[in-house]
């Protein structure tokens, strides 16, 4: 099949649930109400609440949400051929996703711009908001070992991309001081800063070097590493620990000074990858090389694909973005289905390619089963293959392959690294509401909470053991990652239900994709916790054992309270509904 | 010059999509600094010796109106202070 038919057949479907899905989601279920005065004009302060044209509040919205997730997912997932994870990103999108991040901004929008955990702490009580708090934890540290795992795989295999990664620091350290201290316009600052990573690209691309090889400095794959080790693992022990610095001073510096800069160089970087990755498939017209679906995998992709494919598909961290701050930020009631829904599709759109580049890389299918032999195989190596199917894209623009592979590795990293910096502070602030929750006063210090996040982050990502040796089985944390995504995707599917309920609307639409969502989640977690992991399995392992049996216990609690309070005939008290004044 | 035209709102727009997390936090930032700014001023009220309140006390009627929002930002539907009735 014709790739470019593939991507034209789901951005189809993408504006088809936009045009008429989200628009009966908001006419009929919702009832977006044009006159209704939103937290933004009702409290506005002009910091938090600040009423925002609906275009502006978009595309802040989706450079919010759009990162390294909604590409790794994708990449890993397709080792079940392209058909099961296209038809997951496109109709979950559709009706999941964009029902989610659309419904939490409208659920907050209606009770005063909070956020889905503190309307988890109304429904449930203190248990919830504890409860939340644990499940956010776990995903925040989930992301810290993925991520840090990401970019010292990607660091190892792509070596030229650790000087333009690194020259990222000292620029947007600059262009924060420009911007927030001298009042520089930011546009011009952020390209040339831009402009200075991908030159610096190229040329760590030509010559050998400027490319930091930790395994060739060691003597090659096979070579003697520190205490004992081997080069790989050796190497991935280094740049996890460069990473768990850097993210200590990171996450502790004011936001303005290293952070956001960051981010605005990373949304250049999200429309240079977006543009290279569907102009290159329009200029390369490439064919579909990889099966549409695998009979011989080793592993059931029912239902293990729901959570390999969390993010591009739904991701509960959307939840967190909508109802924390573009729900303070509405203009009009009626904006919300832009901004939420459409912020949704963008991720799927991100998804879609990300599917498309690896399934367009392999000369033929014995090539693609060669590489995606296993779903461990596929889980180490489907972001490596995402860059060489991106790269080959980008060859169609004229770019050459070793320079496009190095620029796409850097946007990859760049994403994961600020991914990594606000999970790590997010990490500090849940420790430090726990030691305000447990009166106990040194968690509250700001560097306690950051070591604490730091050092169980690197514990976590060092000590499952990969076919490369020590640090290098990060990627076994992947299927952790996606299923609390989708249990905080569950809880605010949840809440929204029981608001619609309130108002005597139906609640479809959010009930059967919490449904769906809560029972994979289960289904996937009850195989690998304890059929996989547990002691008695064929491949125990403590750690993710502990890890999966505590959310899959926090899974049977949200089922529980689901029930309880949809079973119950009064909450009507429960969750606001505020009229328009 | 539609093209033109158009191109100029693209820019625009993304410069505005840029701007807006920054402008957020240089009002976060202010805002913090006026909040310090109106603890120096009414510290006294909170039970902090301050030995210039005397002098302080006349930028009240300035002060009130912030102090207000200060109030309601912080959850409170009505003044904590008795020393202040802005409503």
């Amino acid at each position: 099949m014709n790739a470019i038919a593939l991507a034209a057949i789901g951005l189809f479907i993408f504006a088809l649930g936009y045009r008429f899905y989200s628009k009966f989601v908001a006419e009929k279920i919702f009832r977006l109400d044009p006159n209704y005065v939103t937290p933004a004009h009702k409290y506005k302060d002009g910091v938090d609440f600040v009423p925002t044209n609906k275009f502006v509040l978009w595309g802040h919205h989706f450079t919010s949400v759009a990162g390294a997730a909604p590409i790794l997912g994708p990449a890993i997932a397709v080792y079940w051929g392209w058909l099961p994870a296209v038809l997951w990103v496109v109709l979950g999108t559709v009706f999941a996703a964009g029902v989610h991040d659309f419904g939490t901004l409208v659920l907050s929008v209606r009770n005063k711009g909070q956020s889905v955990g503190t309307l988890a702490h109304r429904l449930i009580g203190q248990r919830g908001k504890v409860l939340f708090l644990f499940i956010i934890l776990i995903l925040v540290l989930m992301v810290n070992a993925v991520f840090a795992w990401v970019i010292a795989n990607l660091f190892i295999s792509f070596p030229a991309s650790v000087i333009p990664v690194f020259i990222q620091i000292p620029l947007a350290i600059w262009i924060g001081y420009a911007v927030y201290k001298r009042n520089t316009k930011m546009l011009v600052p952020s390209l040339i800063a831009l402009a200075i990573m991908y030159g610096t690209a190229i040329f760590s691309s030509q010559y050998e070097f400027l490319q930091i090889d930790l395994v060739r400095y060691m003597g090659g794959e096979e070579g003697a590493g520190l205490f004992g080790l081997g080069a790989i693992s050796t190497a991935f022990f280094i740049w996890i620990i460069v990473l768990m610095i850097y993210v200590y001073i990171a996450s502790t510096l004011p936001v303005w000074k290293l952070l956001q800069p960051r981010d605005f160089i990373n949304s250049h970087q999200l429309i240079v990858g977006l543009g290279i990755l569907y102009l290159g498939l329009l200029f390369t017209n490439p064919e579909i090389t990889a099966p549409m679906t695998n009979p011989g995998a080793d592993i059931s992709w029912f239902p293990l694909l729901f959570i390999t494919i969390a993010c591009g598909a739904i991701s509960g961290f959307h939840g967190l973005v909508s109802s924390g701050t573009s729900s303070k930020q509405l203009d009009k009631e009626t904006d919300a289905r832009f901004v939420g829904y459409l912020g949704a599709v963008g991720e799927g759109i991100l998804a879609l390619i990300s599917i498309i580049a690896v399934i367009t890389l392999f000369p033929d299918r014995d090539a693609f089963l060669a590489t995606y032999s296993s779903f461990a195989a596929s889980s180490g190596s489907g972001l490596g293959s995402f860059i060489l199917g991106a790269t080959q894209l980008a060859t169609g623009l004229m770019i050459p392959a070793a320079v496009a592979s190095t620029i796409v590795s850097v946007i990859v990293v760049s994403f994961a690294a600020t991914t990594l910096d606000t999970s790590v502070r997010l990490m500090r602030y849940i420790i430090s509401e726990l030691g305000v929750e447990y009166k106990i006063p040194s968690l509250e210090k700001k560097h306690v909470a950051t070591t604490i996040a730091v050092v169980a982050s690197a514990a976590l990502v060092l000590i499952p053991e990969g076919p490369n040796g020590f640090g290098s089985g990060g990627y076994l944390l992947w299927p952790l990652f996606g299923t609390s995504n989708q249990l905080l995707a569950g809880i605010s599917l949840l809440l929204i239900s029981i608001w619609l309920r309130q108002l005597g609307r139906s609640y479809v639409i959010t009930i059967v994709p919490m449904i769906f969502l809560m029972f994979m989640t289960l289904w996937a977690m009850f195989q690998q916790v304890f059929l996989q992991w547990a002691w008695y399995a064929a491949a125990p392992n403590m750690l993710l054992f502990v890890f999966g049996a505590i959310i899959f216990v926090f899974a049977l609690w949200i089922i529980i309270t689901a029930i309880q309070v949809l079973a119950s005939k009064d909450n009507s008290k429960l969750l606001g509904n505020e009229k328009i004044e | 010059m539609p093209i033109t035209d158009n191109l100029k709102r693209l820019i625009k727009w993304y410069e505005a999509v840029l701007e807006h997390p920054h402008k957020t936090e240089i009002a976060r930032e202010l805002r913090a600094e006026d909040d310090l700014f109106l603890l120096m001023l009414y510290s006294e009220m909170l039970g902090i010796p301050n030995p210039a309140y005397y002098y302080t006390l006349e930028l009240y009627p300035y002060m009130i109106e912030e102090f207000h929002d200060w109030h309601l930002r912080m959850g409170m539907e009505k003044s904590p202070l008795s020393g202040i009735r802005c409503c």
